[in-house]
């Protein structure tokens, strides 16, 4: 792995920090990456599916997790995580990471985690070949491929650093704020960088200076190095080492900051945790003077830095080492922007013709392609394809449920509207009005209890028990007329059916044997049609390949309830026509069917 | 700073409090007391340290310094080793206490070297004298070295092991991932061959368990020097530790209330200092205030920890360090109030006085290209401030340089030029197209 990150890196991305992520999209979308840098967010108590972001003047959606294991298996190819945790959490949060594996970089955000901790983590990464930056740092980039939260600050300052496309220059820091100075330095003296990391300002860090400047060394498009180190510990004689070995053979120029301790004790702590001078070697000026030795180009002051660094380049440049980059087209980022108060997501009307979730109406609507009303029902409503045999089930299950007679409370009440001179979509709504827990919700009630009961292995005589616990009688089961005798013939067909191209059917089979419990007890407790759809309609989506958890979803939203809306309506208008064609006069209930037991109101209080 | 000095007596309670858990084959009595003065230690004689008045004593200061037998610091005897009764070891602390003691950090020998410190005594440790004969001390102590932890080990114990380190010491290392069984098997097969053979075993155990508390109780340094070996009683005569504070909050209830007392001679820290240090506390952002030489007339205000150490590298590089008060640093995004209270503490103390020689005072406002921290947003804060001082800078003769870049750099350089110019301070101010510390040359040539 010569490179830390390409133009196709995506990162999950651990606490929902809004600006650092907005600031990773706008990179995205100035340097015209095809898809955003953050694949996922986790937010543990967050309840939202996703959060917003502007994609240049437009939005995208990043859906957010509620664990790093969850985003992970939604989101396998994103392999970097940009753990945002507080010092408290960091270290949790990058052990369950490298547990669950898959990540090459974990980057480390919280300063002060404990340092037993730290020490801890950055050894079993290291030990996974995993790439920690941090703790305590801004991050890394890769510039024009990948940038991690708030380094390179704003996007002004990145295109004027040059950030925003690779130079030559591979760049070390320990420090987060001079990074950026060093970056700026570095494109008004050479040509920028080609992937800069600050390593962190903790005393324990994961990546140390020499374990990223010896990925640089591999990384054809860095020509040169520069380290900027600073006072305290011994992490730049490896990078020494490296070169008097002939490890790294690329030019390298470097700094250690901290001059200015030698002049105090140890009670003044200069810079950062891991800044302090314990013996005479890690002095910034020994370190200083022991990299001039081993041929590194150390300048006489950080002021002279930026000569020193234009000097290499130069020499570069001369030699036809580095040569001369063009410049790439950027997007700009609106300086207005507007979030959008409304999201879809399944269809488009933008185009030349309108889409049901990416097809257009044609290539669904027209009887030459074959599709059905279920066909539609999966794009609308579920943004998939459904395979032929679940449309088909989906267009049984509609035709199933159009009508069951006037008496019922939702056509009675169409009808009585209807007859009130109401309009079709008047008459039509108060029928629909009726449609809840009590008038179709079998479908719902069946479909939530069976999978609940068979969700946790309850036996059928332990179902029963626990439903007459909950004091509701068992929703799907049960017939005015029908029994096992003389069975619902709807019921058979779609059993048959479901039986027939159905993959397999184990809700359906666990609801038989409740069936044939319930009915040793009393003949018509069978499963009726709204029961047979609703299990059913669970054993497709399983087969399917949705989730339990989603499979919940559609459920809780009522999802099942709207198959039934959709059928039923269509019995309803033909009610209403019905009434409409008939002619019939305003209803008026007849008295004689109305117990009065009206008695004198007695005044209160 | 993640690692902290704490007192001996800390040390010993962190230690006997988990005692069991660590060294359940060997006694420790714990009988230690810390006190501030003689009247102090009579008291808890009466009623929570009886032993007090039982046993002859052992008095000496406990602020984190050590030497304190060769400063001649340790009482242990009036006439003779062992004779040291509650009475006297209270007046000694009085005594002790009333006036300001010079402290030698380093010895020749029994002869110090180096320049003393020179401070109040305020806090004493009182323990009950162990007699004992030179050959049941012994030496222990861990700390890390590079990424590593090591056990140092030895068979003589006293002040003395540092002077011969290399043939007396044996030193064991291990990397953060060994296990128990690892650290078990590799401290038992390195004990000291000098440790009497009688001791070994109980040796061998209590260097396990040294360690294993080391590790687990997040101690960055522990040493024991010495410890008393007699059968299964263990006295720790000695001992010095720092805490690794970032593990404080894990660690609340296994350290107890633990105090992180400044060094002796150090000096207090000042108000303003306290004062900065309080406001850091309470912030997610990072106030930070060192003053090396208030008299002096270069000030910094600098935002973020490494462009602070440029500025001062830059400063000392320049003009030496006579000529630089302070050092400190904000940053991670403070609000405005907290930067606006910032700069008034640095413009209070450097408008207190003139320089002696008559020159200007120097303010360097500088930073790098800020990440994430508006920068207009916290120069409002530096705007308010000198509206609060203009009248004193300008008494003092107070020049301002200013280097700067990051989110809103535009607004927030043009603001306090403005405001400079209407309050009538000289002010030059700079962006990200000049060098970081270039203003330190430009502010040092102009005279």
């Amino acid at each position: 792995m010569s490179k830390l990150f390409t133009k196709d890196t995506q990162a999950i991305f651990w606490n929902n920090n809004k600006t650092a992520i907005q600031r990773m999209l706008d990179y995205d979308y100035v340097i015209k990456r095809e898809k955003p840098s953050v694949a996922a967010i986790v937010a543990p108590t967050s309840s939202n599916k996703f959060e917003k972001f502007f994609w240049g003047a437009d939005e995208v959606m990043v859906p957010v997790y509620k664990s790093t294991a969850e985003a992970k298996a939604a989101q396998p190819q994103a392999d970097v995580l940009l753990n945002f945790a507080s010092f408290r959490t960091a270290y949790d949060v990058t052990m369950e990471a490298l547990n669950l594996g898959g990540f090459k970089t974990i980057m480390i955000t919280a300063e002060g985690i404990p340092e037993r901790l730290a020490r801890g983590m950055n050894a079993k990464a290291r030990e996974l070949g995993v790439t920690v930056i941090g703790p305590a740092t801004v991050g890394a980039i890769a510039p024009g491929a990948f940038k991690i939260a708030n380094i390179g600050g704003t996007i002004e300052n990145i295109v004027n650093s040059k950030l925003h496309r690779a130079g030559s220059c591979g760049l070390v820091t320990r420090s987060g704020g001079l990074f950026n100075e060093l970056s700026n330095i570095i494109a008004i003296n050479a040509d920028g960088i080609a992937e800069g990391v600050a390593i962190g300002g903790d005393r324990f860090v994961g990546s140390v200076f020499i374990d990223n400047l010896l990925r640089m060394e591999e990384n054809p498009d860095v020509k040169y190095m520069v380290l900027l180190g600073e006072v305290g510990g011994t992490e730049e004689y490896k990078v020494i080492e490296a070169v008097k070995s002939g490890k790294i053979k690329k030019p390298i120029i470097a700094w250690c900051i901290g001059t200015i301790a030698k002049y105090y004790d140890s009670g003044v702590q200069f810079g950062h945790a891991g800044a302090s001078a314990n013996d005479d070697r890690e002095t910034a000026e020994a370190k200083n003077r022991a990299m001039k030795e081993a041929g590194i180009h150390v300048p006489a002051s950080f002021n002279d830095l930026p000569e020193v660094i234009n000097g290499v380049y130069k020499e570069l440049h001369a030699e036809g080492i580095i040569k001369d980059i063009e410049e790439p087209a950027i997007n700009t980022i609106p300086a207005y922007r507007r979030p959008k108060q409304f999201i879809c997501t399944i269809s488009d009307d933008r185009g030349e013709e309108a889409t049901y979730a990416g097809f257009p109406i044609s290539s669904v609507a027209l009887p030459s392609t074959g599709k059905g009303i279920g066909d539609v029902i999966s794009l609308l409503w579920f943004k998939k394809q459904y395979p032929k045999w679940a449309t088909d089930f989906i267009e049984t299950v509609i035709k199933t449920v159009a009508d069951h007679g006037p008496a019922v409370s939702g056509a009675h009440n169409a009808k009585v509207t209807a007859r009130a001179g109401k309009s079709v979509v008047e008459s039509l709504v108060t029928g629909l009005l009726t449609i809840g827990p009590r008038f179709g919700g079998a479908i719902d009630g069946a479909a939530l209890y069976f999978k609940y009961a068979d969700d946790n292995n309850l036996s059928p005589k332990e179902f029963l028990g626990y439903m007459k616990k909950q004091g509701v009688p068992i929703p799907g089961i049960g017939h005015r007329i029908k029994s096992l005798k003389n069975p619902d013939l709807r019921v058979k067909g779609l059993m048959d059916y479901a039986a027939e191209n159905f993959p397999k059917t184990p809700l359906l089979d666990y609801a038989r044997t409740v069936e044939a419990l319930t009915t040793s007890k009393k003949e018509n407790l069978i499963l009726n049609v709204d029961g047979t759809i609703g299990i059913l309609m669970v054993d497709m989506w399983r087969a399917l390949g949705y989730s339990e958890t989603e499979i919940d979803e559609f459920i809780e939203s009522g999802t099942l309830n709207a198959f039934f809306i959709v059928g039923r309506s269509i019995g309803f208008i033909g009610h209403v026509l019905d009434e409409k064609r008939l002619a019939m006069p305003m209803y008026r209930h007849p008295m004689d069917d109305i117990l009065y037991d009206v008695q004198k109101a007695e005044p209160i209080g | 700073m993640a690692q902290k000095a704490i007192r001996e007596y800390d040390a010993k309670s962190i230690l006997a409090r988990h005692w069991d858990a660590y060294f359940p084959n060997f006694n420790y009595p714990y009988q230690t007391i810390l006190v501030q003065t003689g009247d102090e230690l009579r008291e808890a004689a009466k009623t929570t340290h009886p032993w007090l008045a039982e046993k002859p004593l052992v008095a000496k200061p406990d602020m984190l310094f050590g030497k304190r037998g060769k400063n001649d610091l340790v009482l242990f005897k009036v006439n003779k080793p062992g004779d040291v009764t509650l009475e006297d070891a209270a007046k000694w602390i009085d005594e002790k206490r009333a006036e300001k003691q010079k402290v030698y950090f380093s010895f020749d020998g029994d002869t110090p070297t180096g320049e003393p410190s020179e401070d109040y005594l305020t806090h004493f440790i009182v323990e009950p004298f162990t007699p004992h004969t030179q050959d049941e001390e012994y030496y222990i102590s861990a700390t890390v070295v590079g990424d590593e932890d090591v056990l140092y080990m030895s068979a003589e114990g006293g002040m003395e092991v540092e002077e011969g380190w290399d043939e007396k010491v044996t030193e064991v290392a291990f990397p953060i991932t060994a296990t128990e069984e690892e650290i078990e098997k590799k401290i038992r097969e390195n004990i000291p061959a000098d440790v009497k053979d009688e001791d070994k075993e109980a040796f061998a155990e209590f260097a396990i368990g040294f360690f294993k508390a080391y590790r687990e109780l997040n101690f960055a340094y522990l040493e024991i020097n010495p410890f008393v070996l007699q059968g299964n009683n263990v006295e720790l005569l000695d001992m010095v530790a720092k805490l690794d504070d970032t593990a404080g909050f894990m660690m609340v209830d296994h350290w107890g209330d633990i105090e992180y007392p400044t060094a002796f001679g150090m000096e207090a820290k000042s108000p303003e200092v306290e004062a900065i240090e309080e406001a850091d506390a309470k912030t997610g952002a990072s106030l930070k205030l060192t003053l090396l030489k208030p008299e002096a007339r270069i000030w910094t205000m600098v935002a973020g920890g490494g462009a602070s150490v440029v500025y001062a590298d830059t400063i000392a590089d320049f003009a030496g360090i006579d000529d630089l008060a302070n050092y400190g640093e904000y940053s991670g995004g403070p609000t405005t109030g907290e930067t606006k209270f910032y700069a008034e503490t640095i413009l209070d103390l450097m408008t207190r006085e003139k320089d002696p020689k008559g020159r200007d005072k120097i303010l360097i406002i500088g930073g790098a290209i800020a990440n994430f921290t508006d920068v207009a947003k916290t120069f409002t804060g530096i705007i308010q401030a000198f509206e609060e001082y203009a009248e004193k800078m300008k008494e003092v003769g107070v020049r301002v340089y200013v280097r700067r870049g990051g989110p809103n750099y535009e607004k927030g350089l043009k603001d306090i030029k403005e405001a400079a110019d209407r309050l009538e301070i000289p002010i030059e101010v700079y962006g990200p197209e000049t060098h970081v510390t270039d203003i330190v040359r430009m502010a040092l040539e102009e005279k």
